[in-house]
């Protein structure tokens, strides 16, 4: 026992020795910090500016005549490590961006660090990349909960977030928030389609949700209110919800089915996506079957639960099927096959993962074009928020990004498809939810 | 080490030994109030952070450590402080410096209840016990019953506590020498509770319950009230975690948070006080610093993928090779010094 | 009617895997008092060394066995090396060595062998004839193998001289040094053991849940509720207890507090043993001698 306490009395020790480690690795952290503006070792105007003060003394923080900082958080660990794809996607897009001489002779340096999907995470590793690394902006990081962790604290310091991968609705809210824009259709607007898909084709439809329990799964409900209006208490007889980490759904799946409903939308993530595909088969249940956007990856969704069980399966769409063989000369299609042989090998390219990585870089390639040589913080922004019929070759035929003042939704129109067996057809033209 | 040669070194030079450990606490008292002062705002940042994460390590390992219950689950009481502080500062707007006291006190009241009915629990059912709570906490937190406070899987978005001297200390300044406030009254708290009657007798029923049941000391009190001291701890840590990261929400409290709490306590010495500073900045920094390290070159880069079996194998190896952590291996090499300089007779 | 028929034999088809999970947890038990929380994570682990050998061209069943033996390896292995020597260790350093496991084995199998889930093949044809719309053919014969399983772990036991051997060394080490059963070696065994029926359990769940880094997490939180309401030194009991948390979680589920309240179901199962009866339905209350 006494051991213990002179683990005491000599702790203080212990402490200072934490305390010289801090000061080592503190030390560390400050190196990159010796080109401060005002130092005699900066370069070109407002170099690598650390963050605090980049505000004030540099027009352009990370920004310098051959590179453009950029940063993000990402799930690279932690229990939503499937999305970690999208930011291997995005380095090694820029990458090849870098090989063919940057944008505007400028070399694009993402650095994309570990939250673990963690919001609390997300908000240090946030300010490290603001602060420290002197960061232009905030691209592309996942998950709604970390966004909005972070949201507060970019929109007073005026730095953009741009192109989230979150199709939460909130994002679009230029009044509060005029540094934060999303990219993807918002979860909302697809169960908007849906619904009047419903209403059009089936009037007196029995439907029946399936959500996970967070806010992307209600969402979706609150997507089919609003596209159903006053018949949503008459056609959604019955919803049930499931946790991420419940092992299965089967459960949910036979409560559905034995409310009676005839259309039913699931609103799940891939694993569960899966799950719910075949189980509704396997009970010989044959319901117009609306599944969520991000659960039809053929490699990753489709494929696992069976194509026979997903044949006839309807989703809304924006981005191209890599495996659609239609697709098989669609120079969109074959860039980025290219692009995952060059650049991404070990990855599979029926990764819908890789494919949103892939995409959304393009359309920030062509924002950040589009800028010409003014990279300062709010021309980013307003140019953010006045995109013009940007075309990128790896979206449906037909899809223009937009934006305006008022209009931070830059994707919103997707297509209905139905899943044939081996590979998606589409039914009908392009929806816009507005 | 035998308790007789332990105790016969306090007692050979106590005056050395004092005038020393007030040195070194002092020193580490100018770096904590110097640093953060000229440092830039992410690294005072993580100083918030590593002085929060200690609080929280802390009150672990008064539990585990001292009292022998072993908790996989002090996320959960992290999780209800830093709801507790979301919800007072959101819905009764309170001010951000009455939540942690308050955040607090609920903790220990729930730490209490808790302990109370697991007393009788051996250390593995226990575990088993607080393992299961620490699953289950996110979906607890997204209850829809109680969506109207915690707001569901959205969370609570906090304002930052502003600085009441802006000339003197700008807002991360300021938040961090709240929390060192908080840290430091937490850590004498503790240090006289181990070091008093009530430490002596924690040890004991961690070491032989049974035996000190029998001798007088009132088990089932005692570990309730551990119980509740170390939620109370963790609950004050998590308020802060709140106040600093602005923003509480269930994915915030996933198992791996306490779990992180376990290695940090494990690797700074899960018995003892000051260990917890290592642990914590441990458990802040090493995660960066693996990632700088695999940056350095391309054959290192598995280094950054493979973060987590590295704990396991740390936890592990801590386990084995020096149970004492950091605090313990500390210690032994001081000993080892000193009994090279002295040649002090063996008792 | 048929909605709760459903809900039961579906349940029925979750609580065998528990079932498995359980008898694990209780092999390690009976041969060491620990609580071995890595299990789950071991038994993930073995079903991505399947998955692996089914890719590499392996038949089923010829992965199915590879897969077993080298579970069996493992867990020798972790006994031998790793927890002889923590022998005398107490429970604390012995579960924090269990959570260094989990999150060993955890943290290994994303980058080893990538986030995304996989389709685990089931040897049960998709059209066989005992399959109904109740239950799939694979959900038959995942309680198929278990009742199988526990068959087969009772015969060992009973009938066998190993198994025999491994009960008296659980039983009383002392005892059975002196007649000459090298105890050492029957834990590392009653581990091996373990290790398979994990492995089982991991390979009959992937089919129905999908493969992926965190797939047992969630299954093992049920395998501790099963363990402790069966009694977790009793090999019967747990089992039991599996097949009842796995009817209870899904009728409770459907029933009674909703679905989004499953897992909470299971932790008040195990907070509700642990406080009120830590022996389980069917265990011994062990008096402890001091």
């Amino acid at each position: 026992m006494s051991k213990r306490n002179s683990f005491v009395t000599t702790a203080p020790r212990l402490a200072a020795f934490t305390g010289l480690c801090l000061i080592l690795a503190a030390g560390c952290g400050n190196k990159k910090k010796e080109g401060d503006p005002g130092s005699p070792g900066s370069s070109a105007a407002g170099d690598k500016a650390g963050g605090d003060k980049a505000g004030g003394d540099s027009a352009m923080p990370g920004v310098t005549a051959t590179e453009i900082k950029i940063g993000q958080s990402m799930p690279y660990s932690g229990p939503a490590s499937a999305y970690g794809v999208i930011g291997k996607s995005e380095a090694a897009y820029f990458k090849m961006i870098n090989d063919k001489g940057g944008i505007n002779g400028r070399k694009v340096n993402l650095i994309s660090l570990d939250d673990a999907y963690n919001p609390a995470k997300a908000v240090e590793q946030t300010r490290k990349l603001v602060e420290n690394e002197g960061v232009a902006f905030i691209f592309g990081s996942v998950g709604t909960a970390n966004n909005t962790a972070i949201q507060k604290y970019l929109n007073d310091k005026k730095v953009p977030q741009l192109f989230i991968a979150t199709g939460a609705d909130k994002w679009a809210d230029p009044t509060n928030n005029p540094w934060t824009i999303g990219w993807q259709p918002s979860y909302r607007t697809e169960a908007k389609i849906y619904a009047r898909y419903v209403l059009k084709e089936k009037p007196g439809a029995k439907m029946c949700v399936l959500y996970q329990n967070d806010d992307f799964g209600k969402d979706y409900l609150t997507g089919l209110k609003d596209g159903l209006a006053d018949q949503y208490d008459k056609i959604v007889i019955k919803t049930a919800s499931y946790e991420t980490s419940d092992p299965t759904i089967d459960s949910q799946i036979v409560t559905l089915q034995g409310a009676g409903c005839d259309t039913l939308l699931t609103a799940a993530t891939p694993k569960f996506g899966a799950q719910a595909i075949r189980k509704v088969a396997d009970l010989g249940w044959k319901p117009m079957h609306f599944v969520s956007n991000v659960s039809v990856s053929l490699a990753a969704v489709l494929k696992p639960a069976g194509l026979d069980k997903s044949t006839g399966i309807i989703t809304g769409q924006y981005l191209k099927d890599p495996n659609d063989p239609k697709a098989a000369n669609d120079p969109g299609i074959n860039e980025y096959k290219a692009f995952i042989k060059d650049h991404l090998s070990d990855v599979d390219p029926n990764d819908g993962n890789a494919l949103y990585g892939f995409s959304v870089s393009g359309s920030l390639v062509k924002l950040l074009t589009a800028c010409g040589n003014d990279l300062s913080r709010a021309n980013i922004m307003k140019q953010a928020a006045a995109i013009q019929k940007q075309v990128v070759n790896t979206l449906v035929d037909g899809i223009e990004i937009n934006t305006a003042a008022n209009d931070f939704r830059p994707i919103s129109q997707m297509r209905l498809a139905k899943f044939n067996g081996t590979s998606f057809e589409p039914m009908g033209d392009l929806i816009s939810a507005d | 080490m035998t308790m007789v040669s332990a105790t016969a070194d306090i007692a050979s030079a106590p005056a050395r030994r004092i005038s020393g450990r007030r040195l070194w606490l002092a020193a580490l008292l100018v770096f904590a109030v110097v640093v953060p002062l000229v440092s830039s705002g992410y690294h005072v940042f993580q100083l918030t952070q590593i002085v929060m994460y200690a609080i929280a390590i802390l009150g672990l390992n008064l539990l585990t450590g001292y009292s022998g219950q072993i908790s996989l689950g002090n996320g959960s009481f992290y999780a209800l402080g830093a709801y507790t502080a979301a919800i007072l500062m959101t819905n009764a707007k309170l001010p951000y410096w009455a939540t942690p006291p308050i955040a607090g006190a609920v903790c220990f009241v729930a730490g209490l209840a808790f302990g109370r009915s697991v007393t009788r629990l051996e250390g593995l059912y226990l575990a088993l016990a607080t393992y299961a709570l620490g699953v289950a906490t996110p979906q607890i937190l997204k209850l829809d019953v109680l969506e109207r406070w915690t707001g569901g899987n959205q969370g609570v978005v906090l304002s930052k506590p502003t600085s009441p001297f802006p000339s003197l200390l700008n807002d991360d300044q300021w938040l961090y020498f709240f929390c060192l406030g908080a840290a430091v009254i937490l850590f004498i708290v503790a240090w006289n509770i181990v070091r008093g009657r009530t430490g002596r007798a924690l040890i004991a029923l961690r070491n032989h319950p049974i035996a000190a049941g029998t001798m007088g000391i009132p088990v089932a009190a005692y570990k309730s009230a551990t119980f509740g001291l170390s939620a109370m701890y963790t609950g004050v840590a998590g308020a802060l975690g709140a106040l600093i990261a602005g923003f509480v929400g269930p994915d915030s409290f996933q198992i791996i948070l306490s779990i992180g709490f376990l290695v940090g306590g494990v690797v700074g010495g899960i018995a003892s006080i000051f260990g917890v500073l290592f642990g914590a900045a441990f458990i802040e920094l090493v995660p960066d610093l693996t990632k700088q390290v695999s940056e350095m070159s391309p054959s290192l880069r598995w280094l950054a993928e493979l973060q987590y079996p590295a704990y396991g194998v740390l936890l592990i190896a801590t386990m084995l090779l020096m149970p004492g952590g950091m605090a313990g291996l500390v210690r032994s090499v001081e000993l080892r010094i000193a009994r090279h300089l002295h040649h002090p007779p063996r008792t | 009617m048929q909605a709760f028929l459903h809900q039961l034999l579906s349940g029925l088809a979750n609580g065998s895997i528990y079932a498995s999970v359980a008898l694990a947890l209780v092999m390690i038990f009976k041969a060491t008092h620990h609580v071995n929380f890595a299990q789950g994570e071991l038994a993930m682990f073995s079903t991505y060394v399947a998955y692996t050998l089914i890719h590499a061209g392996v038949p089923y069943w010829g992965a199915f066995v590879i897969t077993l033996v080298f579970s069996f390896a493992i867990g020798v292995a972790i006994e031998r090396l790793l927890l002889r020597r923590l022998r005398h260790a107490s429970a604390l350093t012995v579960v924090i060595v269990f959570i260094g496991l989990l999150v060993i084995f955890n943290g290994l199998a994303g980058p080893l062998f990538g986030f995304t889930i996989k389709e685990f093949p089931t040897p049960f044809a998709p059209n066989a004839s005992y399959g109904s719309t109740y239950l799939s053919p694979h959900e038959v014969g995942m309680i198929g193998v278990t009742l199988i399983v526990l068959a087969i772990v009772f015969a060992f036991f009973r009938f066998t001289r190993l198994g025999l051997a491994m009960r008296a060394s659980a039983e009383n080490p002392q005892s059975s040094r002196l007649v000459g059963i090298r105890v050492g070696w029957m834990l590392a065994l009653g581990w091996g053991l373990a290790s398979v029926l994990g492995a089982i359990a991991g390979m009959m769940a992937a089919p129905s849940v999908f493969l992926e880094p965190n797939m047992m997490v969630g299954i093992v939180l049920y395998g501790f509720a099963a363990a402790l309401l069966g009694g977790i030194d009793n090999p019967w009991g747990a089992p039991i207890g599996g097949f009842i948390v796995g009817v209870l979680e899904n009728l409770a589920g459907a029933y009674v507090v909703g679905s989004h309240l499953k897992l909470a179901l299971a932790l008040a199962v195990i907070v509700a043993v642990v406080v009120f009866k830590p022996s389980g339905l069917f265990g011994r209350t062990v008096v402890v001698r001091v």
